[in-house]
């Protein structure tokens, strides 16, 4: 509860004081933007434990989808949006038909290789989605044309998305997901459709990552193949485990805000900030798999105790 | 209630059960037992649809059943529990009892209503001695009580016909006298199918007896039967006498 307040009273003062901290408004759009991506993401490594290391192409797809909507068929903003989710959902239903009986080593070298499909698809296929340029002049409606306009829009799907999904890992469905996690073997004697599960927890994880690429889109004004690469699908692997995804629902905020920040301040004093953010991601991995998220929550016990 | 007729596994070159019959009666506690490698493990992996006979049937109440996966199996009322503790080891007993129940199988696909915990999943509980641990997570439990959870979790399903397998492994007298005590209460109200290496366990509790070996059924009967049977003599079995 405190987390969510920090985190909804953070993002919701946020222009009011960025600008002081040496910082600047954008990127708050695009930490909000990752933060979306990196709580689907984590629906599927952190609650179902299934580990994908391709989820870029969906956050891909889906901003081409916003673009290509726009461009071809004249869509607006909602449209688009729901082009982007869509696109997201389907891609996601149609890989994780493929995938969903794997798990462990094979499933993320399948999420690998379909990710790499989707990547060289998005750079050759020229007269769809102009190749290494990408969609350029992706238009914005006029409301948000201002800076804090469209951060509040992304604000206020953020807020809608993170109360659909901290409802959801307390539904049933998101129980059982975690006793899937837990225990696969036990949860198919106990009656349940292992595979259907999997399934339906990679295509929510993948329409989410579709309307963080609609946001991405609007906000960038532009689709580009980059964002589908390994490399960037390394970095929401990243901010869900760093953050402590593993044993937080906020674990993923703390890690795209932290990877944002290195990356501007760090970035600032050093081109090697990468290379001290994966020093961290390893020290992380090695000394407290639980991430920060778990950090916290031990010295939370530690002083209440 | 539960038949399974002639059946064949085999892995590779390695014949694991050979032309295997069993029939278990309803209302009724049935026992399999036999050495270490007697298939006796591989025989419930069977009839639970963990695997697929090679050859043989598998019928309940009538309807063949086999080959059906463990999910479609479970759902028809048949429950195991595991020889290797098989529990949601993050979660509270009471949600290792809650995610087993049916009600909660069938809203499994709901993403707006909630996990609440129910009378039913308290009662199992209690019925396995945990009534007083709900809220204490699987792999925090003492190893006894990681048994009965097992139980309580394989009767959150309410079942029809219960396979157990080894209920009692590696608990020591105290502790198996608290299980043979549970099997005893669970008795008639269910059908019991229970694998076992402690034959006093066994013998004391079972209406009739499967005693496998080499992948077969060498002999059946009531415990009393058994105990003068010559083949259950000369195996390694006879250490009750």
């Amino acid at each position: 509860m405190l987390q969510g307040l920090a985190t909804f009273a953070l993002f919701a003062t946020l222009p009011l004081w960025i600008g002081k901290v040496g910082l600047y408004p954008y990127l708050g759009v695009e930490v909000m933007i990752w933060v979306i991506y990196a709580l689907g993401f984590n629906l599927l490594l952190g609650y179902a434990g299934l580990p994908s290391f391709g989820h870029g192409a969906f956050f891909g797809v889906g901003a081409y989808a916003f673009g290509l909507s726009q461009i071809h068929l004249g869509t607006g903003l909602w449209l688009s949006l729901l082009s982007a989710i869509a696109a997201g959902a389907i891609a996601g239903a149609l890989v994780a038909a493929f995938i969903s009986h794997r798990r462990g080593i094979y499933y993320a070298l399948l999420t690998i290789a379909f990710g790499q499909i989707f990547w060289f698809v998005a750079i050759k296929w020229h007269s769809v989605t102009r190749g290494e340029d990408g969609l350029l002049n992706i238009k914005r409606p006029p409301f948000l044309e201002d800076l804090n306009s469209l951060y509040y829009f992304c604000f206020l799907v953020f807020v809608l998305l993170i109360f659909f999904l901290w409802r959801l890992v307390h539904s049933p469905f998101g129980r059982v997901l975690s006793a899937i996690r837990q225990n696969e073997t036990r949860a198919r004697f106990v009656g349940y459709n292992v595979w259907a599960y999997k399934w339906l927890a990679f295509v929510i994880s993948t329409l989410v990552a579709g309307l963080a690429g609609g946001l991405f889109a609007l906000a960038q004004q532009s689709a580009y193949p980059n964002v589908m690469s390994l490399h960037q699908s390394g970095f929401v692997v990243m901010m869900a485990l760093v953050g402590g995804g593993l044993v937080s629902f906020w674990g993923p905020v703390i890690g795209a805000v932290l990877f944002f920040v290195a990356r501007d301040l760090l970035g600032a004093y050093t081109e090697a900030w990468l290379l001290w953010y994966g020093l961290l991601f390893m020290a992380i991995v090695l000394f407290k798999p639980e991430g920060l998220a778990g950090l916290l929550k031990d010295v939370r016990s530690k002083s209440s105790a | 209630m539960f038949e399974a007729s002639h059946l064949h596994k085999r892995f590779g070159d390695h014949v694991v059960l050979e032309d295997v019959s069993m029939r278990f009666a309803a209302g009724r506690l049935s026992g399999i037992m036999g050495p270490n490698g007697a298939g006796k493990t591989t025989c419930f992996n069977l009839l639970t649809g963990r695997y697929a006979p090679d050859r043989g049937s598998v019928r309940f109440e009538g309807r063949d059943i086999t080959g059906l996966p463990p999910r479609r199996i479970a759902r028809l009322g048949i429950s195991r529990s595991f020889q290797v503790m098989n529990l949601f080891d993050e979660y509270s007993a009471l949600d290792n009892v809650l995610v087993a129940t049916p009600e909660v199988r069938s809203r499994g696909f709901s993403m707006l209503s909630s996990f609440k915990p129910s009378d039913f999943a308290f009662a199992t509980l209690d019925r396995v001695g945990l009534g007083d641990k709900p809220h204490v997570r699987a792999k925090d439990l003492s190893y006894g009580d990681r048994r009965a959870l097992e139980i309580a979790l394989a009767l959150a399903a309410r079942p029809k016909l219960l396979f157990l397998d080894e209920p009692t492994a590696g608990l020591g007298t105290e502790a198996t006298a608290r299980i043979a005590a549970l099997i005893g209460g669970l008795k008639r109200s269910l059908t019991l199918v229970v694998i076992e290496h402690d034959m006093k366990f066994l013998f004391g509790l079972a209406d009739h007896i499967y005693v496998m070996h080499w992948g077969q059924v060498i002999a059946q009967g009531s415990p009393r039967d058994l105990m003068a049977n010559p083949w259950v003599q000369r195996s390694n079995l006879g250490a009750l006498q």
